[in-house]
């Protein structure tokens, strides 16, 4: 049941997309999602869904994959969509109870569910074809010159960087100590609200020591290697952007004027 | 009376790209009282089959029944079934959370819907298998226990249970030679009381000594099932799967290589010595 849980987990392959700078793919992620919310018609939902279906086809990401990202995300677009239908004001399709369902509300819920779809998905691909190695040395440099204000770039990217790499692994503790207790009879999918939060107790406490046993070896282990923070460290892979950088860039800038001219173009002119 | 594996295929992670089959079409029975001893190399499907026998997995394809029960159906009788079988993961003590040894050992027989004169009893019980003074560490908290301790207790938390059958997974991973000899002492006493016992292990030397019977496992599949001096007789087969015969055997047969009329087949330490002093007694003759 826990195999469910594909946060940040990394798909290896070597498509276009894994082969892109981590730092265009965080940029390109973060200029689409602006993209997403400048957007407000039809027309312009079907550029950025274009571009985003070829996206994952250039990733060979399986759409299963990506699929099945969304879907703990289903109940908060149906709720979205559902308050923007009936709160909307406007021309009344028909009424239930005290709710009155409008045109516009119709119109409003499902571009809220597009956008949130369009979100969630483009950012588990950046996941799935990004190793978390990457994509914290890509924060970093992309952190680096707020440094000068003070901002601990290297220190956030390596507690980003272990708490990725933790994941796993307690995803994986998780799952064992939830077998062992419910070898000795636990039962943690039955009973009261109450019940169930009191099950959680052996569960967690476990889970928390072997945390901090975990916290602890990890600092000796670097200490014992003399890691002394950001300061004069070098890497083994620098980070360099390559032609098809370029090009994804490109491809996202036009992207984004086709949207914004479409923007224009329905504001200005009522088109 | 006896668990039967019929035709066990488990896959992990099903249609996604990090699908896995990690045991393929496993069949085999295990007979009350036997001590049985399941071994392969690392990632061989061990841990995924012992998950099976008491229904923490249930197999993709094929059926698991104890005492002739389907432990994978939603009758109560299922759930009885299922509880008939211990199971100690690999290092168990990370299990551990109540603030008192007691509490800790109580949890399994109190889930078990026991009343408490009878909890109170196992726990005694289970605290005497631990080799725990009752007085003395019922009340004490199980994290200021040393490892090997640690361990005893989170046995204890299964024993507690009175399994028919009881599932070790390396109980001896990570102990010192001492801790370890307590710990298999301890589970031969529960054999010898009639518990079935199936024991996965590495170490060849302990299965060799322990075991009625041995599983080896090899990438998925069941790819030998004997009595020890039958499996060890397999050199080529262990080899493929990754595995050793016990180093006694070992040596014997680099004696008999070097022209020792000695028994390789010979898997227990007295028996080697009364073998290679004929052998050699045997030459004096000769000459
Ligand atoms: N929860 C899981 N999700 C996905 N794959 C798994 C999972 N658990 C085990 N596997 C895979 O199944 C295969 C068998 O694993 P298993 O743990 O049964 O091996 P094992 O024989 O117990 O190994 P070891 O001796 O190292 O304990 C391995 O290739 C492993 O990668
Ligand atoms: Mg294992």
């Amino acid at each position: 049941m826990l195999n469910d849980i594909t946060l940040g987990q990394y798909i290896p392959s070597n498509s276009l997309i894994h082969r892109l700078d981590p730092r265009t793919k965080i940029i390109g992620l973060l200029l689409y999602i602006s993209g997403i919310f400048i957007v407000e018609s039809y027309l312009a939902y079907a550029f950025l869904g274009a571009f985003g279906i070829t996206v994952v086809r250039l990733s060979e990401v399986p759409i299963k994959m990506i699929l099945r990202s969304l879907k703990p995300l289903w109940f908060i677009v149906l709720f979205t969509a559902l308050i923007h239908l009936f709160v909307t004001p406007g021309t009344p399709i028909m009424t239930v109870g005290s709710f009155t369902m409008t045109w516009e509300g119709l119109d409003q819920g499902l571009l809220m569910g597009i956008r949130l779809l369009l979100l969630m998905s483009f950012a588990t691909l950046l996941t799935y074809t990004t190793s978390p190695i990457a994509l914290t040395d890509a924060i970093e440099r992309l952190l680096k010159p707020l440094s000068r204000f003070g901002v601990p770039a290297h220190e956030l990217a390596m507690m980003m960087t272990i708490a990725l790499r933790f994941i796993p692994t307690l995803i994986d503790e998780t799952d064992r100590i939830m077998k062992a207790q419910r070898s000795r009879g636990a039962d943690f999918s039955s009973g009261s609200l109450l019940r169930r939060v009191r099950c959680l107790i052996p569960l967690l406490v476990p889970l928390f020591i072997s945390a901090f046993r975990r916290a602890d070896e990890l600092a000796v282990a670097m200490e014992a290697r003399c890691y002394r923070g950001g300061d004069h460290r070098t890497r083994m892979h620098t980070l360099a952007y390559t032609s098809l950088d370029r090009n994804a860039y490109i491809a996202v800038f036009v992207l984004l004027a086709i949207i914004i001219a479409i923007r224009i173009g329905k504001t200005c002119y009522g088109m | 009376m006896s668990i039967t594996l019929n035709n066990v295929t488990h896959t992990y992670m099903t249609g996604t790209p990090f699908e896995r089959t990690a045991i393929k079409n496993v069949s085999f029975s295990i007979n009350e009282g036997e001590f049985v001893a399941i071994i392969g190399h690392t990632g061989s499907g061990k841990s995924t089959l012992v998950q099976h026998l008491n229904g923490l997995l249930s197999p993709t394809t094929g059926t698991v029944t104890v005492d002739g029960i389907d432990i994978n159906t939603k009758k109560a009788e299922s759930l009885a079934a299922r509880r008939k079988v211990g199971m100690v993961f690999q290092y168990p003590e990370y299990q551990l959370f109540e603030e008192t040894i007691a509490a800790d050992i109580a949890f399994g027989p109190r889930n078990f819907g026991l009343n408490e004169d009878e909890v109170d009893e196992r726990v005694r019980e289970a605290m005497d298998f631990a080799d725990l003074d009752y007085e003395q560490y019922a009340q004490r908290s199980p994290f200021q226990l040393s490892g090997g301790q640690m361990r005893r207790v989170a046995i204890a938390g299964v024993i507690a249970l009175k399994p028919r059958y009881l599932i070790l997974d390396e109980p001896a991973a990570g102990l010192d030679p001492i801790g370890k000899r307590i710990i298999f002492d301890k589970i031969k006493g529960l054999h010898e009381h009639g518990t079935t016992v199936i024991l996965v292990s590495h170490n060849m030397d302990d299965v060799a000594k322990m075991a009625d019977r041995i599983f080896v496992m090899h990438q998925g599949v069941l790819a030998a099932n004997g009595t020890p001096k039958e499996i060890f007789a397999q050199r080529d087969l262990l080899k493929e799967a990754g595995l050793d015969v016990p180093p006694v055997t070992e040596t014997l047969r680099c004696l008999k290589e070097h022209g020792f009329a000695v028994d390789d087949t010979v898997l227990d330490i007295d028996e080697a010595a009364k073998s290679v002093l004929q052998a050699v007694r045997g030459d004096r003759h000769a000459e």
